[in-house]
């Protein structure tokens, strides 16, 4: 079941690739109807999980590189079974999307979307390290394509350094999981997830390995001060890029420090919550404060992403339930109101070619459906009750409260600055006279980009107003999750022999 | 005192059949004529054909013979697997590349082929004068043939420099061999590790100065920094196709004569050794992989980035061991299959009279030759070790094998220039994607040759990148039939 979820958009592209070049419609129609079936599929794994269940379901293993005892093994739980859904549920509307937005190569263009998309469900499933470590790096190869040939201006700048700032942190990671996976435990080597987080280490290795880990994913995520690649990334990335950029592959980042980061080394983690936690709240305040200078709406989004995922980080290091439920719910709001703000700045893009927040204004009368989806969207991305952000960031908050107040008073500000640069970049954009004779003939929405919109808008009301379905399938698994925690902090320090052996490096 | 060996014809037979072979090819030669030589390229293939296959019915009854300087063991049959699938797909691919040079077909041939015997012997030696014996076959034949395209001034100028370099490298060699005759009293393996095990005091020192003179021998033919100077000029003078025979097969042979001499013959000096090959490794895969960022021409770009995979293959021999070694034979196999495949796309690229090395000749390549551009990103991504390539899968051996000995730091030091090697590989792709060219090449599907070659590679990077470990169990148990 899992398999097929993951392999299936692959299977797609390479069916597209065979299409005829000319066939431009065959070719999108191919490919979105095609993206429907990894949805659909996890739709029925949506209906047959069961939600009292905190362990993982629809678990698959084979044996892969046994001479390593390194396993094929997939499986969902509460803490990836939504990431897994957004990922199917957002690509068919990058696809759609891609019905305005890209004019050439658009066969490749399709490939490398569903590509990357297999990667990304594959780095959301995986049971195993290496296995993980295959689909992380995979995900590196479509990205950079889709940044680089379809991308702007400097697209080739930025995706080198996408990939360069990537792969640093990705391979340091690999090390990592290689020691772990050799010393953890005398005999065989393991890379079997499930038994790790059984496996206590010492904490000097802890601390070296949660390094390893954390940057990798610190990287991705991105935090404060590694976020310089991510606006580079954005701005010159396509608009189907960027939403599945900040919709899908920045959650991979907080995702591995949920999933691996933390539960294979909690007593490290906990040691760094507080220089995470701050650093965290640094991105918060600062993503903020760019965000409301840019001139330019895709860098503004851009930087409020660096700002929103600092309160995911914040959340799930309040290791608390409150807390890391609220990340993960606040992870899935991200990539719907993120993907849905990058779709309509790409709407205006299409219509104007420029960006800039000043050669708008007014634009209320001229676009009115338009306007009503940007306002709404913008609404979630800064928390109106009622929207998906709110529940996010409540529950956040509420967990970092009781972890780390100061932090947490500071992080509250974040909200409020959110909301500035937020409603002055609309009011900017929508409100007023309608200033520039350019904007005067613009059309309004388009049929296919409502189709595209309206599914998002759809989710971002539903999870505001009627939260608990997701709540209910998380919950499980994050208690799970932090009594896995706790009980091996409490175990902490019983050496394994195995790190006796020091080093041996001249 | 000579006492009569019988002669053990089953560890002669890959090096015999070979060799018929290429005596084959050579009278053919003569009773060929007309411009379509491929014939005599297609005999090459049948015969490294047999020889493959007579090597893997081996597989199952090792011998030795020759008093103990000769072994068919499966670390022997591993490699002239390797070799059989170098030579092989690179008579390939000269198919279609003699046609666009003024090369003499028939010597071409034979001398690859003759190449190869050498190839063979080095790996299945296990006496340091046949070793010797296999180096001075397989060099003198390639010596030529990096010459070989007489008209092309640079060829000659790789030829040339490749023979002084090399004589002064075997120099060393033999030298270093008369050392540790001196010290132990053998040239061969098995007895010189009996004695290195218990030897002490002026032996051990004498053995120390043999071991090291040895090691820059190797370094030379393996391109290891800081001996690698020749290998840029010499790469991007011969012609292509024996570029990659060079980066490939004298590579691989040099590796395995390198590695059964080390890591088994000279086992009693690890200590000694390993450190120095610490140091060795982090300067290769450091100067190899910087270097490599600053070049314009494709060739020599694809000769800094071997200078760097060298590197990274020492970093398997300092691990040691079953895990190291199994790595090191692994990663040579993959090296081989991306490397070849390479090379064949640099030499579909070019056309008679302009070889298109230069990096801005691959501008835009990629949409107007899809299968072209397709397959040398799959390559370019599998030397910098993207999962799910079988580079990828051959470093990972590679430094799980050296964290697993503890060498965290060598690992961490081959990760990082990982990623500098990806700069420049991607800097390939950046050409070929992402900036508009005129560049007008004729489509490889013109060139049957040299698209079964691409085909064949690019299917075997992917599949033992998905699923290496049949492979990889084939380079352990060869690994293990050491000593």
């Amino acid at each position: 079941m899992l398999t097929l979820i993951v392999f299936t958009p692959l299977l797609a592209g390479v069916f597209v690739l065979c299409m005829q070049r000319e066939q431009l419609n065959a070719i999108r129609r191919a490919a979105f109807f095609l993206s429907l079936i990894p949805f659909a599929l996890s739709l029925d794994m949506l209906l047959g999980f069961d939600a009292t269940n905190g362990g993982m379901q629809f678990v698959e293993s084979f044996a892969w590189i046994p001479q390593f005892n390194i396993r094929y093994q997939v499986g969902v739980d509460g803490l990836s079974l939504w990431l897994v859904l957004l990922t199917t549920f957002l690509t068919p509307l990058v696809l759609l999307a891609a019905r305005s937005d890209v004019h050439k190569r658009l066969k490749e263009y399709m490939f490398f979307m569903l590509a990357l998309e297999t990667g990304m469900l594959g780095a959301f499933v995986a049971l195993d390290l290496f296995l993980f470590y295959v689909f992380w790096e995979v995900m590196l190869v479509p990205m950079y394509f889709l940044i680089g040939v379809w991308g702007g201006a400097r697209r080739i700048y930025a995706a080198i350094k996408f990939v360069l700032f990537t792969m640093v942190g990705g391979l340091l990671m690999l090390v990592a999981i290689l020691y772990l996976a050799t010393h953890a435990q005398a005999g065989q080597p393991s890379f079997d997830l499930l038994h790790l987080y059984d496996v206590s280490l010492p904490m000097e290795a802890q601390r070296w390995l949660f390094a390893a880990f954390a940057l990798a994913f610190a990287i991705k995520v991105p935090m404060f001060p590694l976020h310089t690649w991510l606006p580079d990334a954005h701005v010159e990335a396509p608009t189907g890029g960027s939403v599945i950029l900040a919709g899908i592959l920045l959650k991979l980042g907080t995702y591995g420090f949920l999933r691996f980061a933390i539960p294979l080394f909690p007593v490290a983690a906990a040691e760094a919550t507080p220089y995470i936690a701050t650093l965290a709240v640094i991105g918060i305040v600062y993503g903020a404060l760019v965000a409301m200078v840019q001139p330019d709406l895709k860098k503004l989004v851009a930087y409020s992403s660096v700002s929103h995922l600092g309160f995911v980080m914040l959340g799930l290091f309040a290791l608390n339930p409150q807390g890391v439920m609220g990340g993960i719910y606040q992870m899935l709001n991200h990539g719907l109101s993120t993907g849905a703000l990058f779709l309509l700045v790409g709407v205006l893009y299409e219509r104007r070619h420029t960006r800039l927040i000043a050669e708008f204004g007014g634009l209320w009368k001229q676009m009115p459906k338009y306007a009503v989806c940007f306002l709404i969207v913008m609404l979630s991305s800064i928390g109106l009750p009622g929207l998906n952000g709110f529940v996010g960031e409540f529950l956040i908050l509420m967990g970092a409260f009781k972890a780390q107040p100061w932090l947490a008073a500071v992080a509250t500000s974040g909200v409020v600055l959110g909301a500035v640069y937020m409603l002055w970049m609309f009011q900017r954009v929508m409100f007023g006279p309608l200033t520039n004779p350019a904007n005067a003939t613009l059309p309004d929405l388009s049929s296919v980009e409502r189709a595209v919109l309206i599914p998002l808008l759809v989710m971002i009301v539903l999870m505001g107003v009627y939260p608990a379905p997701f709540l209910s399938r998380m919950e499980p698994a994050v208690t799970a999750y932090l009594a896995r925690i706790e009980k091996k902090m409490a175990a902490v320090d019983a050496p394994s022999a195995m790190f006796a052996k020091g080093a041996v490096d001249p | 005192m000579i006492a009569a060996t019988p002669v053990a014809w089953l560890v002669l037979l890959p090096v015999l059949l070979l060799t018929g072979t290429a005596l084959l090819v050579m009278v053919t030669d003569l009773w060929m004529e007309g411009p379509d030589r491929d014939g005599l390229g297609w005999l090459g293939i049948v015969g490294l054909a047999v020889t493959a296959v007579a090597s893997i019915t081996l597989w199952n009854q090792g011998e030795t013979g020759f008093g103990g300087m000769m072994s068919v063991d499966r670390y022997a049959l591993f490699f002239n697997l390797i070799f059989c699938l170098a030579a092989g797909l690179t008579l390939l691919m000269s198919m279609s590349y003699l046609e666009l040079t003024d090369i003499r077909v028939g010597d071409y041939y034979t001398l690859i082929l003759f190449a190869t015997v050498g190839m063979m012997v080095m790996a299945a030696a296990t006496d340091l004068i046949v070793i010797f014996l296999g180096l001075e076959v397989m060099s003198i034949a390639v010596y030529v043939l990096a010459g070989i395209w007489r008209r092309q001034l640079r060829s000659t100028e790789a030829a040339l420099k490749y023979f002084l370099l090399g004589a002064f490298a075997t120099g060393f060699l033999l030298f270093g061999i008369a050392m540790l005759y001196g010290a132990t009293g053998s040239t061969t393996l098995n007895v010189i590790a009996g004695h290195l095990a218990k030897a002490g005091g002026e032996q051990r020192m004498l053995a120390t100065i043999g071991m090291a003179l040895l090691l820059i021998g190797f370094g030379f033919k393996v391109a290891a920094v800081p001996f690698h100077a020749w290998t840029p000029d010499v790469y991007e003078g011969a012609p292509t196709s024996i570029t990659a025979l060079m980066a490939v097969g004298v590579k691989a042979a040099a590796f395995a004569a390198f590695t059964r001499v080390f890591l088994h013959g000279l086992a009693g000096l690890s200590g000694d050794w390993s450190v120095v090959l610490w140091g060795l490794a982090v300067l290769t895969m450091t100067v190899g992989n910087v270097v490599a960022v600053l070049q314009q021409n494709i060739k020599r770009m694809l000769a800094y980035s071997s200078i760097a995979h060298a590197g990274y293959l020492l970093v398997g021999m300092v691990a040691n061991g079953e895990n190291g070694g199994s790595a090191v034979l692994f990663y040579l196999l993959g090296y081989a299959l991306m490397n070849l495949g390479a090379f064949a796309v640099v030499m579909a690229l070019g056309k008679r009279g302009e070889p298109n090395e230069r990096l801005e000749d691959y501008a835009g390549v990629g949409f107007r030759h899809p299968f072209l551009g397709f397959a040398m990103a799959i390559f370019m991504l599998s030397l910098a070790g993207v999962p799910p390539l079988v580079g990828f899968a051959g470093k990972f051996y590679l430094f799980a094998a050296a964290v697993k000995s503890g060498y965290i730091g060598l690992a961490v030091i081959g990760v990082l220039n990982s990623v500098v090697s990806m700069y420049y590989y991607v800097g390939v792709l950046v050409q070929m994607y992402m900036t508009e060219g005129s560049a007008d090449v004729p489509s490889p599907t013109t060139r049957p040759y040299l698209l079964a070659t691409m085909l064949v590679t690019v299917i075997a990077t992917i599949l033992l990148g998905v699923f290496p470990s049949g492979a990889y169990e084939f380079a352990r148990q060869a690994f293990l039939s050491l000593g």
